[in-house]
């Protein structure tokens, strides 16, 4: 049967192309492979094999042709002793450029509506959960992942210094000891490696917890927190879930310098596919880590290595667990919203305490989770005080109170009394001398002096 | 000789071998992937594949000879040239193809492409676009099966380019530390892209680059089924037993380009002649049976089988429908 040798596209962007050489002629007898023609695309000369064996019946481009479009015919391939049909017969049964071959594509109307874009429900109060013990931010997290260990056998911690050494911040200290070295795994310094390594165990289904010793190592293997664990899901069509926890500090700790002092925050937030948490308190650390871990998601916990030895109350009941997405109200006012997450909402409760001093009322949300954002309590908080201050220690481009500012001018903007204003860390990387570094990082005074300007 | 001994007798020569059923076999699969391939370079030509697309041709005898020597609950992963692998492991040729052309019944539901396809079912773990980062998953699939305490090995193909990323060397040094059950195979088609591997590794035995960690390793003609196949068997048993990772560096060749816009400029048209006609994986196997007495007619029913499955798939791509526009927001997190 004669079929129509077509104008391939060889590229994906290719839409045209010159027909540079015939290297058949008519009459020829071509195999599977043979070269027929050269053809020259807006990137190279690209050589065009016979997918089918037969005889060049016609050639219906001549060579030195420009501009033909992809899925012309230009020639016919005939079987051997086969008469050849006329060029006009021919053209008709000639494929369609695939955009007409296919189903109506997708109209942009058509498109869903983001969630982002659906109405936000009023939030819902916070569950009570009885008494409370004052215990580090460090023993929180320690619980968390013992709670955790002993819950499901699925459950394992991978990391630098985590098992032997007891943690290089002794968050895992003790944890060897009751779950042996097949759970809690020393690993040589070869982040890249070892995180690809949890990744894999987790798309089989087994449930690791990667520590990194700060998380500025984890760029060491952001290729597989992001292009590995968090896209997976998508790409194999609801297949393969990644539950999987990365955790460390993150941040400025204190005096290490540039690089080991910056906020991850925006970086990971950006990302579909992976949730983000950024715990302030003992039960912040200990609800938001138990449920990292039980999340059939790629989930970020970012610690704070100077919190890691604060107190603050925690729940007591064994079950204690918090819902990821949802921000905490820490004080309540009525002139200003500051919305601010991990250590930085110990800066907004002191400042709130100076504004009080001056009869300003501000109300203080930790956000606990950064994706998903709790936009629901911060639009709340808005339209009751109709100012808003964000707070974060990381660089102010492209950050966390940028992406809050929009939600409230998505949500809110009719409630607004004033522009949003946020107070970040200083746009450049983190100095080491001591005054510098206080210079660079947000202190109450800032938020004080931002709340004024807007009242 | 009766049948049903010859179909168990070994054939094939002096140096390792095959039975003639293994043979026959080995020739399907080997060609299902051949004609898979010619018929995704048309529809790609068609315009009806778009964005990247790897062709396997050339290369069918390493991952067919692999996958006989393997059994249910193995792993496997591997990179971007991957509609090879996922033919051999079981997945259908029209999820394949439709997930080609962008599908709703393609196996991502047309949301990975070429080079992202999974099967949870046939224990394939992608497909993954990322040079080499499927070395350190694939010691992760490795880590879950010893984790797990079952006899289960992982399988990680990649490439001679990929073998000079970092994580490949993180990915062995992990692998024998912890005596992960993990098979590396180096398919050395002699290009990564378009640098000849000499021009890209100091080293010129990628078979030894394990050494440093006492991985054992060997080179294969990968264009020999049945040294592929041997050669595997001693490997994947190595694993099993619990020793730990092993490498076999496969030399093999693409006859096509890296990918569909690769004008192939860097290698002469006579090098890829030379090799299609004296090494061809297929027409060897296909000597080896008309040397053992299979007639040309069972050879030609093959042909045919396979000719009538490859168009199926092609013509199950070509029309299903586009996934629906309600799918661009699903499976990206799952329900907690």
């Amino acid at each position: 049967m004669a079929t129509d040798i077509i104008m391939p596209a060889l590229s994906p962007t290719m839409t045209e192309g010159a027909l540079a050489r015939w290297v058949k002629a008519e009459g020829d007898a071509v195999a599977i492979g043979d070269v027929l023609a050269e053809i020259e695309t807006d990137k190279a000369t690209m050589e065009v094999e016979a997918i089918e064996s037969g005889i060049l019946g016609r050639i219906l481009v001549p060579e030195g042709t420009q501009d033909i479009a992809v899925n012309t015919p230009i020639a016919i391939l005939v079987a051997e002793g086969e008469a050849v049909p006329d060029a006009a017969a021919s053209a008709p049964a000639a494929a369609q450029p695939a955009t007409t071959t296919e189903e109506p594509a997708a109209q942009p109307s058509a498109v869903p509506a983001t969630p982002a874009a659906a109405s936000l429900s009023a939030p819902e109060p916070e569950k009570d959960w009885g008494p409370t013990a004052e215990i580090t931010v460090r023993e929180a997290l320690h619980d968390a992942m013992q709670a955790e260990l002993r819950r499901d056998p699925d459950v394992f911690l991978i990391g630098e210094e985590v098992a032997e050494y007891q943690g290089a911040y002794k968050i895992s200290q003790g944890l060897l000891a009751e779950f042996g070295d097949k759970r809690v795994i020393d690993m040589p310094i070869t982040e890249h490696g070892f995180t690809g390594m949890a990744v894999g165990a987790a798309l089989t289904g087994l449930k690791p917890i990667v520590e990194f010793m700060t998380m500025n190592f984890s760029m060491q293997a952001i290729d597989h927190i992001i292009n590995s664990a968090a896209k997976t899901l998508y790409m194999s069509g609801g297949q393969m879930g990644c539950p999987i926890v990365f955790r460390g500090p993150n941040g400025a700790a204190a005096r290490v310098g540039a690089q080991h002092s910056q906020c991850y925050g925006s970086w990971y937030a950006h990302v579909p596919g992976l949730k983000v948490v950024a715990p302030w308190s003992s039960a912040d650390a200990k609800g938001l880590l138990r449920a990292a871990i039980r999340d059939p998601n790629p989930v970020i916990v970012l610690e704070n290595e100077i919190l890691y030895g604060r107190k603050f109350p925690c729940p007591v009941d064994e079950d204690f667990i918090l819902p990821i997405g949802k921000a905490k109200v820490e004080r309540e006012g009525r002139d200003v919203t500051i919305v601010t997450f991990s250590i930085m909402v110990t800066t907004a409760l002191e400042a709130a305490e100076a504004l009080a001093q001056e009869g300003i009322e501000a109300e203080v949300i930790n956000l606990r989770s950064l994706r998903p954002l709790d936009t629901a309590t911060i639009v709340e908080s808005v339209k009751k005080t109709s100012r808003l201050v964000t707070l974060e220690e990381g660089w102010p481009f492209a950050g966390i109170g940028a992406e809050v500012a929009m939600q409230v001018i998505e949500h809110a903007f009719d409630w607004l009394d004033a522009p949003p204003a946020r107070v970040t860390g200083v746009d450049v990387p983190m100095p080491f001398a001591a005054n510098l570094e206080k210079l660079a990082l947000p202190q109450p005074e800032h938020v004080v002096e931002a709340v004024r300007r807007l009242i | 000789m009766a049948a049903a001994q010859e179909n168990t007798a070994r054939v094939g020569g002096n140096g390792p071998s095959l039975t003639r059923e293994q043979f026959m076999d080995a020739f399907h699969e080997m060609l299902l992937i051949r004609r898979f391939e010619e018929k995704a370079g048309q529809l790609y030509g068609m315009g009806l594949i778009g964005g990247f697309c790897h062709l396997y041709i050339g290369q069918e005898a390493v991952v067919v000879g692999i996958q006989m020597t393997l059994k249910d609950g193995d792993k496997l992963i591997t990179s971007y040239r991957d509609h090879g692998q996922m033919l051999a492991a079981g997945m259908t040729p029209r999820g394949v193809m439709a997930e080609l052309t962008g599908r709703a019944t393609g196996y991502s539901h047309g949301k990975g492409g070429s080079m992202h396809m999974f099967s949870r079912e046939k224990n394939f773990y992608g497909g993954h676009g990322i040079v080499g980062a499927q070395v350190a998953l694939g010691i992760g699939l490795a880590f879950a099966n010893k984790y797990r305490e079952t006899d289960e090995v992982s399988v990680a193909y990649f490439g001679d380019g990929a073998a000079n990323q970092g994580q490949v060397y993180e990915s062995f040094n992990l692998a024998a530390l912890h005596k992960l059950p993990c098979l590396f195979i180096i398919e050395n088609n002699l290009y990564g892209m378009g640098t000849s591997v000499e021009r890209a590794s100091a080293s010129h035995e990628l078979w030894r680059n394990g050494e440093p960690w006492g991985i054992p390793g060997k080179r294969v003609d990968g264009m020999d089924i049945a040294a592929v196949h041997e050669a595997a068997a001693e490997a994947v048993a190595h694993c099993r037993a619990g020793k730990g990772p092993y490498l076999l560096e496969m030399m093999t060749y693409r006859y096509r380009g890296h990918s569909m816009s690769d004008p192939a400029k860097y290698r002469k048209r006579e090098e890829v002649d030379q090799v299609r006609k004296t090494r061809d994986p297929i027409e060897h196997v296909r000597q080896i049976l008309l040397d053992a007495g299979v007639s040309e007619d069972s050879l030609r029913k093959i042909e045919d089988d396979v000719k009538a499955t490859v168009n199926d798939s092609a013509e199950f791509a070509q029309t299903s429908p586009e996934p629906d526009p309600a799918e661009l927001y699903t499976d990206v997190l799952l329900e907690a």
